[in-house]
């Protein structure tokens, strides 16, 4: 059975740190999640949660809240951020140009969902036009591999 | 009646309190070297880009950015950094980085970001090597 954590912040880069916190606080009680994973997701939330106070800042809507749920079972941690913004679609990004070429100094953002699903072991992505829900998980099982 | 702990509210008309950047400038054999401490990120990320925008303003196309001290980074971050690389080299420029956490570097590696900065293991290095 999962155990939850969820909080809610206000859309506001000021409470981000504090959804970090929080996230990596309730992933480090399961014992066998190394810091380096950790940190992962540290990260990973950190991303879904900037995309999710820019989403509320593009319609308006900073006075509400983004809504975070983490969730621990045996086989994996998986949080949730949820957002009231008029949603995307993840599949439609701009690639940038390869690293040598002088045309990538032109591209500043979009870095945040690749980073997202590097880090992480699952990203998906639910979006309609009243929000997004971004899920992403760390499977247990693959930092018993050795991952 | 219960005990009550709550965080306090970060006041808009101050720094907010959960998130702290220190940002000093040494200048060291001809390059303008910032210190960053701290966490980057989109709350901190915008005091960074108008810290180097200012410096290249003032004439200062050779950085070095410390990122030693750094706790936190994230794409808000990097994106800066690319943009203050784009800055300098309008100017002729140069820009390196010092880092040395794994945790940080790890951030430059999965981005390919490594092949688009001169990333240094101390300022010494960064300095020696303009």
């Amino acid at each position: 059975m999962a155990e939850t954590v969820a909080l809610e912040i206000p859309a506001r880069p000021d409470f981000l740190a504090l959804a970090r916190l929080i996230v990596a606080a309730t992933a480090a009680a399961d014992p066998l999640l190394p810091e380096d994973r950790i940190d992962d997701l540290r990260l990973a939330v950190s991303e879904a949660c900037t995309n999710a106070i820019e989403a509320h800042q593009r319609v308006g809507s900073e006075q509400s809240n983004i809504r975070i749920e983490c969730r621990l079972s045996p086989e994996q941690v998986e949080v949730e951020v949820r957002d009231h913004g008029a949603g995307f679609d993840p599949d439609v990004l701009v690639d940038h140009p390869p690293a040598t070429d002088p045309a990538r100094l032109d591209h500043e953002r979009g870095l945040g969902i690749p980073l997202m699903r590097v880090l992480t072991d699952e990203v998906e992505f639910r979006s309609t036009t009243d929000g997004t829900t971004v899920r992403l998980v760390l499977r247990v099982s693959a930092v018993r591999r050795g991952r | 009646m219960g005990t009550r702990c709550r965080f306090r509210r970060p006041s808009p008309v101050q720094e907010p309190p959960l998130i702290d950047l220190g940002l000093d400038l040494v200048e060291r054999d001809g390059w303008a070297v910032l210190v960053v401490s701290g966490e980057v990120d989109v709350a901190t990320a915008p005091r960074l880009r108008e810290r180097l925008i200012e410096l290249v303003n003032r004439g200062h196309h050779r950085i070095v950015v410390d990122l030693v001290g750094v706790e936190f980074l994230d794409s808000t971050g990097l994106g800066v950094l690319v943009g203050a690389l784009k800055r300098v080299r309008t100017h002729d420029g140069e820009l390196a980085l010092v880092c040395a956490e794994p945790r940080i570097l790890k951030v430059f590696e999965i981005t390919g970001l490594t092949k688009v900065f001169s990333i240094f293991g101390s300022v010494d290095e960064a300095v020696g090597a303009g």
